[in-house]
């Protein structure tokens, strides 16, 4: 087989997608494609976006931080949450990530005909447990069931509204070349927790999502004084994706060190044996922050006063190279480009 | 964690690399077989560290990548049946065959599982005899001790719902058809590691003894690649060509005996055609005639689906390391994992897909 | 079946021993889509760092190599030496 009579380019065809695939909720290219082609044209206000977590208006003299998520998870059930608790947590985050402080929550539910009453029950008292944590109140909801097969046992919607505090303005545009990358904690438990139930993992001490609240974390950079250029919580895709979005969104390059990003052994031994790469397995109770370099002594120390961020380091830089990428320079010295994913790693992970 | 970490060490990949720098004197270019091999290469930057006249080129070792159009199109063909239950590795998911994919027969209603071993697939066999289960099972050697097991225990159990889909490619007739090519690329060799600890380095001797070319069998980790690359220059630099074995920690010379009586018992060599490089004679196994109710294209009746492969896409030159994946006039611009042209891009392990993650630099 | 439960870091995974009878409780193995196929030798995985000794400190060629006798079937592991011919199937020796 030679070289010779070989024609440069392939003529297989470029695909469009027609239909929606797992992919395009996974958190990676295909999804933010999604969303800028299909979504925004069509469903923008004419707003200029900051491309953040939540949204921040205007509402007579308060700013405003309002937000939604859906929760599909798949168990239901999980070591260290639920659903019920993610879908709480979850959209405090989103809020706390706009430096707002959360305050009331609404809550839809979708229920399957035949999922079990007591299963409901626990679900929404782990929202009740969870709320009381987060310090905030559920004040309104709906409730919807749909025929068996239609909804697999319980979707969960949560909106959230919060006030973010004067002079406090977060977003990916602030981010500046020779800021600190801080994150929160070690990456990885989420993702791993989940996975040991669907794949019968087993653990000599039980991996546990890292669910949990933010809220006091960013209340502690906020009362610190911290300048705060960017937050954002990881969730799916990981630590590579919350990046690579700071990435694209603020025209920024980042560059991070691998070996400084904190993982334990029982999850980096999970993500070998499953193939993954903790860089991108999901979290839900992790958070970079892109403060200034002259800050980063005073951030730490305010996050470290938190029992969730207590594990806090920094973990890479801003750069004015490679905008809109993340490097990772590794073990052994070389560099790689950390991609979005195109799609789907573990679906139906939140 | 033990055996992985010690072989990522910082300093002794480098001091490694400089023994390399120490002994070479003239450029070398060396292939390897393996798309786990390619994989920790790109993304450890292991071509970055070594002397300039060493070139790594990446062979065919990823067994997604190379598994022909017609065997995705009768995978196609199968999963759409309402009655079956399919199962494959992740990575096949989005492979495009002659019209759309996996993931796109996911969408339109087929019932796929996505599994980490064939025994999986005999669980869900066992477990519901009302489904047709099918596991996909495409792989090199080291995968086929795994697959010929799930075939047996279903003979034993006298599972009539569980049947595999075929599709094995042998590394050394692979290494054959290259080196007997006319643009021969490749001084040298690193050997498949894992394929090696199944099935030892017998089939290596007749190759060395034919094209006098190193080949060392070496493992994933970037110090295992950097000896094994230090043995093929040692060798390449005192004009000998041997067989030798870097991963000795894995491999012995006689391989797995148990599995490889396994293999043997359930499936016979047989020709397969290879994506992008075209029909090997004896190049991959086919289920033995005994165990042939088990073989999905006949149960299913898609044995006489053919593909016209399109004339030579540029994956074929990525395979056979004739050209580079920045090379091609695609990389990164139409041909993305988005939207692949070619299996090398869609694959975890292809050249393609391992270039454009980690090393794709910004592009006007 | 054989089947064993295999440690990764402290994740734990049920698997089959089949193609690793000798394997004993406390021994590494390579596993493959659920099986485990080899079972790591622990001299020889020390090896590579006494390898990595020799030729950083000798600043030169050929710690290589197998004896190269005709018929052989190549040297195992270490470059250092060894070159007794391995016939096959027998297990392997150190150098």
């Amino acid at each position: 087989m030679s070289g010779a009579d070989v024609t440069p380019s392939c003529p297989a065809p470029v695909r469009r997608h027609a239909k929606v695939q797992l992919a395009h909720g996974g958190g990676g290219r295909l999804m933010r494609e999604l969303i800028e082609e299909l979504f925004l044209p069509r469903l923008a206000s004419g707003r200029p976006s900051r491309r953040h977590d939540s949204a921040v208006v205007e509402l007579g003299a308060e700013r405003i931080a309002f937000t939604t998520d859906s929760y599909v998870v798949h168990p239901i059930f999980f070591p260290g949450g639920d659903i019920g608790s993610l879908s709480v947590f979850g959209t405090v985050n989103d809020l706390a990530m706009a430096g707002a402080e959360p305050r009331f929550l609404s809550a839809g539910f979708i229920l399957e005909e035949g999922f079990p009453l007591d299963a409901l029950e626990r679900v929404a008292e782990s929202m009740r447990a969870a709320a009381d944590a987060a310090g905030v109140a559920l004040i309104t909801g709906d409730t919807k069931v749909v025929d068996r097969g239609k909804a697999d046992g319980l979707f969960v919607n949560t909106a959230g509204i919060g006030l973010v505090p004067a002079g406090v303005d977060i977003a990916p545009d602030r981010v500046r070349p020779g800021d600190a990358v801080i994150l929160s904690g070690d990456v990885g438990r989420h993702g791993i927790a989940i996975l040991s139930v669907r794949e019968g993992l087993e653990f000599a001490v039980p991996i546990e999502s890292d669910c949990a609240p933010l809220s006091a974390s960013v209340r502690a950079l906020v009362r610190d004084g911290v300048e705060l250029h960017c937050l954002r919580d990881l969730t799916r895709g990981g630590l590579a994706s919350a990046l690579n979005e700071i990435a694209l969104d603020g025209a920024v390059g980042i560059t991070i060190d691998e070996e400084l990003v904190p993982v334990l052994e029982p999850v980096a031994g999970a993500c070998e044996l499953l193939g993954l790469d903790p860089l991108y397995v999901a979290n839900e109770g992790r958070f970079v922050a892109i403060v200034p370099e002259s800050d980063v002594e005073r951030a730490l120390r305010a996050l470290r006063t938190e029992p969730v961020s207590q594990g806090a380091v920094i973990v890479g830089r801003v750069a004015d190279r490679e905008r809109g990428r993340v490097v990772a320079t590794n073990r052994i010295g070389g560099t790689r480009l950390l991609d979005l994913l195109s799609g789907e790693q573990l679906p139906r992970i939140c | 964690m033990k055996y992985i970490d010690e072989y990522r060490d910082r300093f002794k990949s480098l001091e490694c690399a400089e023994a390399i720098r120490r002994i070479v004197t003239r450029p070398w270019k060396i292939m390897e077989v393996c798309g786990g091999q390619t994989h920790a290469i790109v993304r450890f930057g292991i071509d970055e560290i070594i002397p300039a006249e060493i070139t790594l080129i990446h062979g065919p070792g990823c067994p997604v990548c190379v598994t022909p159009l017609e065997i995705l199109d009768k995978a196609m063909a199968i999963a759409l049946r309402k009655e079956v239950t399919f199962c494959t590795f992740g990575d096949m998911l989005r492979v495009p065959g002659t019209r759309g994919d996996l993931a796109g027969a996911k969408s339109e209603g087929a019932d796929i599982r996505i599994v980490y071993s064939p025994m999986d697939a005999l669980t869900l066999a066992h477990g519901n005899s009302t489904r047709e289960v099918v596991f996909f099972a495409v792989g090199f050697e080291t995968t086929a001790p795994a697959n010929a097991m799930a075939v047996h225990q279903a003979a034993r159990l006298g599972l009539r719902n569980f049947s595999l889909l075929v599709s094995h490619m042998l590394v050394p007739p692979a290494m054959r058809a290259m080196l007997a090519a006319p643009a021969r690329q490749m001084d040298g060799f690193l050997a498949a590691g894992h394929v090696c600890t199944i099935m030892g380095i017998e089939e290596y001797r007749p190759i060395v003894e034919r094209y006098r070319v190193p080949i060392v069998v070496t493992g994933f980790e970037p110090l295992d690649i950097l000896q094994g690359i230090r043995m093929c220059v040692a060798q390449l630099e005192s004009g000998r060509a041997k067989v030798e074995i870097a991963y000795a920690r894995a491999v012995r010379p006689s391989g797995n005996i148990p599995a490889r009586e396994m293999i043997g018992e359930i499936f016979e060599v047989v020709p397969r055609k290879w994506r992008g490089i075209g029909p090997i004679p004896e190049s991959g196994l086919g289920l033995r005639e005994k165990y042939r109710s088990f073989d999905a294209e006949v149960r299913f009746d898609v044995v006489s689906i053919e593909a016209n492969e399109p004339s030579e896409c540029l994956s074929g030159l990525v395979l056979q390391g004739v050209r580079k994946p920045e090379e091609c006039p695609a990389f990164a611009m139409r041909c993305t994992p988005e939207t692949p042209l070619g299996a090398t891009m869609v694959s975890a392990e292809g050249a393609c897909a391992a270039y454009y993650r980690y090393r794709r630099s910004a592009r006007a | 079946m054989r089947m064993g439960d295999v440690s990764f870091g402290g994740a734990v995974k049920r698997v089959s021993l089949a193609y690793t009878p000798e394997a004993e409780v406390g021994d590494f193995v390579i596993v493959h889509a659920g099986f485990a196929i080899s079972r790591l030798d622990q001299e020889e995985a020390e090896r590579v760092f006494q390898y990595l000794d020799e030729i950083g400190g000798l600043g030169d060629s050929s710690g290589s190599a197998s004896s190269g006798r005709p018929g052989d079937a190549g040297s195992s592991g270490g470059p250092l030496g060894s070159g007794e011919p391995v016939p096959p199937g027998e297990p392997e020796r150190q150098a």
